[in-house]
C-alpha cells in the first residue's frame, strides 16, 4: 500500500527558503489584515445623529384610545388560552411631543426634577427577594430620561422642554421604564401588562403579527426595512412617525395598513414597548413588539425582550392603558 | 452501471468517501439555509430562496425549524468525527463497517427528513423518519463504545511514547472511549425533553430564556444538552487531531489523563444541572473544563514544537525567523492547533469575561444584546470546529505545494477575519452606543461576510474538484478507495 505524503519535507532545503516562506506568509497575512483594516476604517466614519429626517403627517391622532373587551385570547407562541379584564389602550405609542408636554407640566408641579443632565422622578420601589442576579429597586428618585445623550430628541432650554424638529410625532425614546411608568401614572393610567399588550396586538385569533400571518417591508419599521427614515450605509435605522404604516403612500413609499384587530398602530416594529409587570425575583422589565433595530422575527407578537428598568435606548418607547 | 457502482462504493464504503459525502451535505445545507437569515434576508435573497424551493415558512414554527436545522448539521459533523475515529483507531472490522453504515443512514435520514419536515410542510411521517435517523445515530454511538472498549487486552500498549497504565491500558483510547460514552449519555438529555414535545414541553431556544430565574427541569436538560454536545464535539476533534498528528511523548502522558478527567467531570457538572445540585453545577463545569482545555494546550505546545524541530532539523542554530518559517511552513498541520488557540480569543476568553462581568456589564444591556453574544459565541465555536475538519480534510485530499499553502492559509485567514469580526460585533456595546453603531456594524459585516463567503467559495471549489475527480477513471478517488486514515498518521 502506497503511503500518501501529506507534509512536504523540509529536510535538505536551504535555510533561506524556510525563512523566506515564513516571511512571505507573514507579509501575505499582514497585507490581508491591512486591506481589511482599510475597508473597516473607511466604513467607520461617525454616524450623523442629527441628519435631516423627512416629516410626514400620518393622520393618526396619538391622543386616541381604544377599547379592548374582557375575555379570553390566544397567548404566546403556542396559543395558550389566557384572559384579561376590559381596558382601554392608546392607539399609538406616546409621542415625543406628548412626553415634552408631560415634562413641562410635571417639572412645574414638582412631580419630576432635574438632577444635572437627567430628569428623575420618584418610584416607590419593589420587594426584594434576593434571588440570583436580582438587584434591589429601592424607593427613591430614579432616572426618567437623560438629557445629555446625543440622540435624545427632547431638548431643555433651561425653562421649557421641547422636541427636536421633525421628531414631534415620533415615539418617545430614550426613556427608562421609570420614565414610562411615571408618564402613565401622572395621567392616572398605567403601563400595560404583558398579557394586555399581547391581546391588544393580536385580538382573539392566532396571528403572529398584528395585521396577519406574514410580514412585508410595507408593514412595519424593522431592521433594513428600507423605509424613508433609514440609511443603512450611514446612520442606520431611525424611528418613523406613530401610525405611519396605515396604508398611505409617502413620497412614493407605499405602506400597508397594519393596524391590529383593535386598531392599534406600531404594535410591531418602530420601538420596543415597555410593559408594566414586575415579576417576583427579577428586577428586569419586559418589552414587546420589536423595533426598528431588530429583524422581523422579533416583531412576532409573543417575542419578549427585557432590560434593567434604568435602560434607555433610541429603540425603546411605550404606551399606556387605563381601566374601564 | 459499473461506473456508478464503483463511485457509490467509494462514496459510501471508504472512510474518505464517507467524509466527502458528509462535508458535501453540510456544505449544501449551509449554502441554502444560510441565505434565509442575516444579510441575505436584508437583501431579499431569502424570499427568492423560499419561493424557488417551495419552502413553507410558518412564523410560530421558527424555533422548531432552527432546532431541526442545528441537529441536521450537527449529526453530519458527528458522523464525520465518527468516520475519523473508526479510520484512526484500531477496532474490529465488523464494528467499523456496522458503525459507519448505521451512522451514515442515520445522519442522511435525519437531514433529509428533518429538513423536509421543518421547511417543506409538516409531514409527520417525515418527522418520524427524522427521529428514527437520530435513533440510528444513537445506536451507532453505542456500537462505537463497544468497539472502543479500552480494557480489551488486544488494544493494550507497551510503547513508552504513549500514555498508558502499568498494565498497558491505552489512555488515549480511553479518552476516545470516555468521550464516546459521555456523548451517548448526554444525547439523552436532549432526547428526554424531546419526547415530551406537545405534552408539557414546547420548543425554545436557550438564548431566549437566559434571564428567567425559574427554569423547568426540561429546560435545564436542554440547556445542558446543547452545551455539552458542542463541548464534546470539540473534545473529540481535539483527540482526532492529536491522533492524526501522532501526539506522543511526555506531554501526551500528561494530556491524556487530563482529557479523561476533564471530560468526565465536565459531563458530571452538566448532568448535575438537572438535579438538586444545580447551584454548584457551574463550579463543577469550570473544574471539568480546565483540564480539558489544558490538555488541548499541551497538544498545541507539542505540535508547534514538532513543526519547528522538523522544519529546522538540518539547521544547526536556527534563528527566530527560521523557527517561525518552519512553524508556518505547513498550514494544514499548523492550522488545527492555531484555530484551537484562536478559539480562546473568540469564545473561551469572551465567555470568561462575560461570566466575570455579567451583572456589571452584560446584564445591564437588554436581553437581545446578550442573545447576540451567546449566539455569536457558539456559532464561532461551531465554525472553528468546522475549519479544523476542513484543514484535516485538505490533508486527506493530498494537497501539496502551492495548493496546500493556498488552501490552508485561505481557511485560516478568512475564517479568523470573520470570527474576529464576529467577536467585535458581539462586544460592540462596550465601545459604541446603539445610535452611533451603524458605521461600525457595516464595517464588521463586510469583514464577516467576506470571511465566511470566501470560506464557502473554498469549500465549493473543493467540492467541484472532487466532483470532477469522480468522473475520472483514474481519479484520486481510486487511490482513496482502500486507503485508511491510520496509514496517514504522522510518523
Amino acid at each position: 500500500m502506497k503511503r500518501i505524503l501529506t507534509t512536504p519535507s523540509l529536510r535538505g532545503r536551504r535555510p533561506e527558503t524556510i525563512s523566506n516562506t515564513g516571511a512571505r506568509l507573514l507579509r501575505c497575512s499582514l497585507r490581508s489584515l491591512l486591506a481589511m483594516t482599510v475597508i473597516f476604517l473607511a466604513s467607520c466614519s461617525p454616524a450623523d445623529l442629527n441628519a435631516p429626517i423627512p416629516a410626514f403627517d400620518t393622520g393618526i391622532d396619538p391622543n386616541i384610545w381604544t377599547q379592548v373587551p374582557a375575555g379570553e385570547f390566544h397567548h404566546g407562541q403556542f396559543d395558550e388560552i389566557a384572559s384579561t379584564e376590559a381596558y382601554e389602550i392608546m392607539v399609538t405609542d406616546v409621542t415625543a411631543a406628548q412626553y415634552a408636554d408631560f415634562l413641562n407640566a410635571a417639572l412645574a408641579d414638582g412631580s419630576v426634577k432635574m438632577d444635572g443632565e437627567k430628569i428623575v422622578g420618584f418610584y416607590p420601589g419593589d420587594k426584594f427577594h434576593g434571588l440570583k442576579h436580582e438587584e434591589k429597586i429601592e424607593a427613591g428618585d430614579w432616572l426618567f430620561i437623560p438629557l445629555d445623550d446625543p440622540s435624545q430628541r427632547i431638548k431643555f432650554d433651561g425653562s421649557t422642554f421641547s422636541v427636536q424638529s421633525g421628531y414631534e410625532n415620533h415615539p418617545m425614546t430614550h426613556v427608562t421604564w421609570f420614565g414610562a411608568w411615571g408618564y402613565c401614572r401622572y395621567f392616572e393610567t398605567r403601563l400595560p401588562t404583558e398579557l394586555e399588550w399581547e391581546k391588544a396586538a393580536r385580538g382573539t385569533d392566532e396571528r403572529p403579527f398584528p395585521w396577519g400571518d406574514d410580514i412585508q417591508r410595507g408593514n412595519a419599521n424593522f431592521y433594513s426595512s428600507r423605509d424613508p427614515f433609514e440609511d443603512m450605509s450611514t446612520f442606520g435605522s431611525r424611528t418613523s412617525p406613530v401610525g405611519f404604516y396605515n396604508g398611505q403612500t409617502y413620497d412614493g413609499f407605499q405602506t400597508v395598513d397594519s393596524a391590529s384587530p383593535y386598531g392599534l398602530y406600531d404594535m410591531a416594529g418602530n420601538v420596543w414597548q415597555w410593559t408594566g409587570d414586575v415579576y417576583e425575583g427579577m428586577h428586569y422589565r419586559f418589552m414587546r413588539g420589536g423595533s426598528k433595530d431588530t429583524y422581523d422575527m422579533d416583531l412576532r407578537i409573543w417575542v419578549r425582550n427585557n432590560a434593567t428598568p434604568t435602560y434607555f435606548s433610541p429603540g425603546v418607547g411605550f404606551r399606556c392603558v387605563r381601566d374601564e | 452501471m459499473q461506473f456508478i457502482k464503483t463511485r457509490f462504493n467509494y462514496l459510501f464504503n471508504s472512510t474518505k468517501g464517507l467524509i466527502l459525502v458528509a462535508i458535501a451535505m453540510v456544505g449544501i445545507v449551509t449554502a441554502v439555509w444560510g441565505m434565509l437569515s442575516g444579510p441575505m434576508a436584508e437583501m431579499g435573497v431569502r424570499e427568492i430562496v423560499i419561493k424557488a424551493f417551495g419552502m413553507k415558512i410558518v412564523q410560530a414554527e421558527r424555533e422548531g425549524r432552527i432546532v431541526i436545522l442545528y441537529h441536521s448539521i450537527a449529526m453530519a459533523i458527528i458522523a464525520i468525527e465518527t468516520y475519523m475515529v473508526t479510520g484512526l483507531i484500531k477496532m474490529k472490522a465488523f464494528y467499523k463497517t456496522a458503525i459507519n453504515a448505521t451512522i451514515t443512514f442515520g445522519y442522511i435520514q435525519t437531514m433529509v427528513f428533518g429538513m423536509g419536515f421543518a421547511y417543506f410542510g409538516r409531514n409527520w411521517a417525515f418527522h418520524g423518519l427524522y427521529i428514527t435517523g437520530l435513533s440510528l445515530i444513537f445506536f451507532a454511538g453505542l456500537m462505537l463504545i463497544v468497539a472502543l472498549w479500552p480494557w480489551d487486552k488486544e488494544y493494550f500498549i507497551t510503547d513508552k511514547e504513549y500514555a498508558h497504565t502499568k498494565s498497558g491500558l491505552d489512555l488515549e483510547r480511553t479518552a476516545f472511549f470516555a468521550t464516546a460514552v459521555t456523548t451517548v449519555i448526554s444525547s439523552l438529555f436532549g432526547a428526554v425533553p424531546g419526547s415530551y414535545y406537545g405534552h408539557g414541553f414546547e420548543t425554545f431556544l436557550a438564548e431566549n430564556i437566559i434571564r428567567i430565574p425559574e427554569k423547568t427541569v426540561m429546560e435545564f436538560s436542554v440547556i445542558g444538552h446543547l452545551h455539552i454536545m458542542l463541548a464534546l464535539i470539540g473534545i473529540m476533534i481535539t483527540l482526532i487531531i492529536g491522533r492524526w498528528l501522532n501526539f506522543k511523548g511526555i506531554l501526551h502522558k500528561f494530556a491524556m489523563p487530563l482529557m479523561i478527567l476533564g471530560t468526565i467531570v465536565l459531563n458530571l457538572g452538566v448532568w448535575g444541572v438537572v438535579t438538586p445540585l444545580e447551584p454548584v453545577a457551574h463550579m463543577v463545569i469550570y473544574v471539568g473544563a480546565t483540564p480539558s482545555m489544558f490538555a488541548a494546550l499541551l497538544l498545541l505546545i507539542w505540535d508547534w514544537n514538532k513543526l519547528i524541530k522538523d522544519g529546522t532539523a538540518n539547521i544547526q542554530k536556527p534563528t527566530f525567523g527560521q523557527k517561525i518559517g518552519a512553524l508556518l511552513r505547513d498550514p494544514l498541520k499548523f492550522g488545527p492547533t492555531w484555530q484551537m488557540l484562536f478559539m480562546n480569543f473568540t469564545t473561551s476568553g469572551i465567555g470568561i469575561f462575560m461570566a466575570i462581568k455579567l451583572d456589571e456589564i452584560f446584564r445591564v444591556w437588554p436581553a437581545r444584546e446578550e442573545r447576540i453574544e451567546l449566539t455569536g459565541h457558539w456559532h464561532v465555536l461551531s465554525a472553528i470546529i468546522a475549519t479544523i475538519i476542513l484543514l484535516y480534510f485538505g490533508d486527506m485530499n493530498g494537497f501539496k505545494g502551492k495548493l496546500r499553502q493556498w488552501y490552508g492559509w485561505s481557511i485560516i485567514i478568512f475564517s479568523d477575519i470573520a470570527f474576529g469580526a464576529v467577536t467585535v460585533f458581539e462586544m460592540k456595546r462596550l465601545f459604541v452606543t446603539e445610535a452611533a453603531q451603524q458605521p461600525l456594524v457595516n464595517g464588521l459585516m463586510y469583514a464577516i461576510d467576506f470571511g465566511l463567503g470566501m470560506l464557502l467559495v473554498i469549500l465549493a471549489a473543493m467540492m467541484i474538484y472532487r466532483l470532477i475527480d469522480l468522473f475520472k477513471n483514474k481519479g484520486r478517488w481510486i487511490e482513496e478507495l482502500d486507503h485508511e486514515l491510520a496509514q496517514e498518521v504522522d510518523k
